[in-house]
């Protein structure tokens, strides 16, 4: 399969001892084996990248501090296919989306666990290649790897690199957000443009070819989050990051979780022109289309302005906008009002209408 | 996306909406053919935006829909055989055979794939000589060229190992089936705009004429729909049974010339079953004698096939526009888009899809008062 | 891992920009874009389509050249038809209308109208 330029050639300069690894060009069923193979992948690959001390210690645990309070803990497996794609990797979106998962439920992320499950016969720079993405999204999201595990499948299982991120956070003081929270009234907003994921990922798949690609919206929300919470703490009811699914998915899990009708303005939704000319392609609904980088809202209505001019004054929330709000009617059901004024109601997509997206 | 955001204009789409009214004085019912339209009119909320006495009969316009059962379960046969790549295109991955669907011959160990095009599947025949390379050439007239094309490159670049199982269906014959079907209630037609864009519409003017019916060539984007039903409307209330073209931006009275020519050699009329209708008299296309040996039937001759459709589906009622999908007892219960009993829930032209995955499971009246 | 899912709608058909002809020494094939995203077409059933003009395509085939002044003429159609039945509506409302469209220099109308 096609791979960035970036994972064919890795430094091994940087690495306290490179000549084991470099030995060894693609990963062998003993680098799972827990010995002599398994360490140098550990000593050489994953400590020099996540460099922290709860790392370093090398136990079978990670011994953290707390300070006290309510702690999240979350989880979240990645098979996506390609491994690669513009915007992002596999790497990038295992810290991520572990850290928003986090985020959106109300707490500050701190600590990862990164297991892998590898291919026989996995390129080993692909591998460094996708630690160095996690290395790096870890630092940007201010988490620290502290723990984790390698195992190594037989070629013709696996596809690869298969990775599972464990997080856990602290929540903070005085935030109760949850999807059973919203209330009739709230405001409803998104923190930009849908369907940048996975039309990404679509556009490798099938070979489609842009003027300008589209690029995965893999970030770590954390931060703009927080900067939300600050501003309106108690007025946030709800908050999502709407991955498999799409917005769509989400909306309609909140509904049903808070018992409220959610109504939305399709002319308000913000969709980039190459995703949605990708879409009419494939005969694809961007509202049903994966996202990395996105955070839902629910908001009481009198902050809703207030919450909107922070995630507009945020990097990764510049594109953000009021879509709708929450209502008595129809309960449990997600209703959009179309360009023409009619209304059509948008289910829940039956089964996986686009498979190993994240 | 030029040509398709202009004709999506919801203002100007309220004006033909409100002009439909105003000229509305009876109640008439209108079948609109293709299934890609019927999607529309459902995704864009068009049969709400109708007066209440207009009403959108939805019509047997999905090719893989009427798509005879015996051909499914042959292409499934074909599919499972080692040796051979079976190229479709999506939507018949999951149509229900009698026992299974492609999907499954998939996860089984047979070789198949979705293609875009019908040309991809003869890269493929050229890329793989030790294989039967097999393309499912299912459809109307619209997609007739392509797999015609499909042939006659197979043919001039000498490869044996390409061949086409043909189902392809034919529009005028449809429309007179159902105006000759006893009790039917369709006064007008909206004719596919794309079938029109390779055949024209000069096959049209005797079907109005010999039935006193308009029949109006419509596109598929909302403004091209609500202008089709508004002539059609106009032309009811003054008793007229003309022809028009309300999509002349692509389609032209003789269509196009060179596709026809190319069809006329590579296809000739046959007699064709339309799965949950019937035989229909000269409303196929097979593969003629000159191009007979790229015929996947006559190439595998698979025997002993024992169809059987699901007693519970009503896929023929919803095609011949006798029911609604809602109005099936196994709508959203038995049958589902995940686990479908006909190929109505399950093809992207299929009302029951669309009714389905546009949420009808309200009636319009519902939907019309869960306004923001 | 091409086409793993079935979302390809069949009887789409959509318009796209022709940007480049060529041919594959069968058949003559063209680069379409269609609102940013290019592929690759076959353009043997439209010889009148040239290098600017659009186009519709269908499963990798395309069909019909899509003629521009009719579309625009069929738009504009669209737009007067709002007309008559602005001249048949109530005094007060054909007031409240002519509050909102682009004044005119002259009480009749007659001359050009200055769009603000």
């Amino acid at each position: 399969m096609a791979v960035e330029s970036k994972s064919d050639a890795v430094d091994f300069s940087r690495w306290s001892c490179p000549l084991p690894l470099a030995d060894y060009p693609a990963i062998v069923m003993g680098h799972g084996g827990g010995g002599k193979l398994g360490n140098e992948l550990v000593e050489h690959l994953f400590l020099p990248a996540f460099r922290n001390r709860a790392l370093d210690d090398l136990g079978d645990a990670a011994v953290l501090e707390l300070s006290g309070g309510r702690v999240a803990m979350s989880t979240d497996s990645f098979v996506v296919q390609p491994l690669f794609f513009p915007g992002g990797s596999i790497g990038e979106l295992a810290v991520n989306g572990t850290v928003n998962d986090l985020a959106v439920s109300g707490a500050v992320p701190r600590w990862l666990s990164a297991s892998f499950i590898l291919e026989e016969g996995f390129a080993l720079a692909q591998l460094a290649a996708i630690v160095e993405e996690m290395a790096k999204a870890a630092a940007t999201a201010g988490v620290q790897i502290v723990t984790g595990d390698t195992k190594v499948v037989e070629r013709g299982h696996g596809d690869g690199c298969y990775i599972n991120t464990a997080g856990v956070g602290v929540l903070r003081e005085g935030i109760q957000v949850g999807p059973a929270r919203a209330q009739a009234g709230d405001a409803v907003l998104v923190s930009g443009t849908i369907g940048d994921h996975g039309m990404a990922i679509m556009s490798v798949r099938e070979g489609l070819e842009f003027e300008s690609p589209i690029r995965s919206d893999c970030a770590a929300l954390n931060g703009m989050i927080a900067a939300v919470l600050d501003a309106a703490g108690g007025a946030v009811r709800a908050m999502r990051d709407p991955t498999r699914g799409g917005l769509a998915s989400t909306l309609n899990e909140i509904a049903r979780a808070s018992g409220v009708g959610v109504a939305i303005d399709e002319a308000r939704l913000p969709v980039r022109p190459e995703v949605q000319s990708a879409c009419e392609l494939l005969g694809l609904d961007p509202v049903y289309v994966a996202n990395e980088g996105k955070a839902v809202f629910f908001v009481a209505p009198e902050s809703a302005d207030v919450v909107l001019e922070v995630l507009r004054g945020h990097p990764l929330g510049q594109e953000a906008a009021r879509i709708g709000q929450a209502t008595a009617e129809h309960k449990g059901m997600l209703v959009a009002r179309t360009a023409l004024g009619a209304n059509r109601v948008i289910p829940l997509q039956i089964g996986e209408q686009l498979p190993r997206i994240c | 996306m030029k040509y398709l955001t202009e004709f999506r204009d919801g203002e100007i789409a309220q004006r033909l909406a409100r002009e439909i009214r105003a000229v509305t004085t009876r109640p008439w019912k209108i079948m609109e053919v293709c299934g890609g339209q019927t999607h529309s009119i459902i995704r864009n909320g068009i049969d709400q935006m109708l007066p209440a006495g207009v009403e959108m009969v939805h019509g047997p316009g999905c090719p893989v829909c009427v798509t005879p059962l015996e051909l499914i379960d042959k292409a499934l046969a074909i599919a499972a055989q080692p040796g051979v790549i079976f190229c479709s295109f999506g939507d018949m991955l999951r149509v229900p055979g009698t026992e299974g669907d492609l999907f499954q011959v998939k996860g089984r160990g047979g070789d198949v794939r979705v293609v875009y095009s019908p040309l991809d599947a003869v890269e493929l025949a050229a890329k793989n000589p030790d294989k039967q390379v097999v393309f499912f050439g299912v459809g109307f007239e619209t997609t007739a060229p392509a797999n015609a094309m499909s042939v006659h490159v197979a043919k001039r670049r000498g490869l044996k190992n390409f061949s086409l199982l043909v189902s392809h269906v034919l529009v005028p014959p449809a429309i007179e089936a159902i105006l000759q079907a006893p009790g039917n209630q369709v006064q007008a037609f909206l004719l596919a705009g794309h079938v029109c864009s390779v055949m024209g519409y000069w096959e049209y003017p005797p079907l109005a004429e010999k039935y006193g019916i308009p029949l109006v060539v419509t596109g598929f984007e909302p403004l091209d729909l609500l202008d089709g039903i508004r002539r059609a409307v106009v032309q009811l209330e003054a008793g007229r049974h003309e022809v028009e073209n309300a999509y002349a931006r692509v389609v032209s009275y003789e269509g196009n010339r060179g596709a026809q020519k190319q069809l006329g050699e590579v296809f000739e009329v046959t007699d064709r079953a339309w799965r949950g209708i019937g035989v229909i008299p000269k409303s196929g296309w097979r593969l003629s004698a000159g191009y007979r040996e790229f015929d996947a039937e006559e190439r595998f001759r698979i025997a002993g096939i024992r169809t059987q459709e699901s007693p519970l589906c009503h896929a023929g009622d919803v095609l011949r526009g006798a029911i609604k999908p809602a109005e099936c007892p196994a709508f959203g219960k038995e049958c589902t888009p995940r686990h479908p009993l006909g190929a109505t829930m399950v093809s992207s032209e299929g009302a029951c899809a669309a009714y389905y995955n546009y949420g009808r499971f309200i009636s319009a009246e519902e939907l019309a008062r869960a306004a923001s | 891992m091409r086409g793993a899912y079935n979302c390809i709608v069949m009887c789409l058909a959509i318009p796209g920009r022709v940007e480049e002809i060529t041919t594959d020494g069968i058949i003559r094939v063209g680069r379409v874009n269609f609102g940013g995203v290019v592929k690759r077409v076959c353009l043997d059933y439209v010889p009148e389509v040239e290098v600017g003009d659009y186009t519709l395509v269908h499963v990798g085939f395309a069909l019909s050249k899509i003629d521009a002044e009719t579309a625009e003429q069929t738009l504009e159609d669209f737009r007067a038809l709002g007309v008559l039945e602005e001249e048949l509506a109530s005094e007060e409302e054909q007031l409240a209308r002519a509050a909102e469209r682009p004044q005119s220099n002259c009480p009749d109308g007659s001359c050009e109208i200055e769009r603000s």
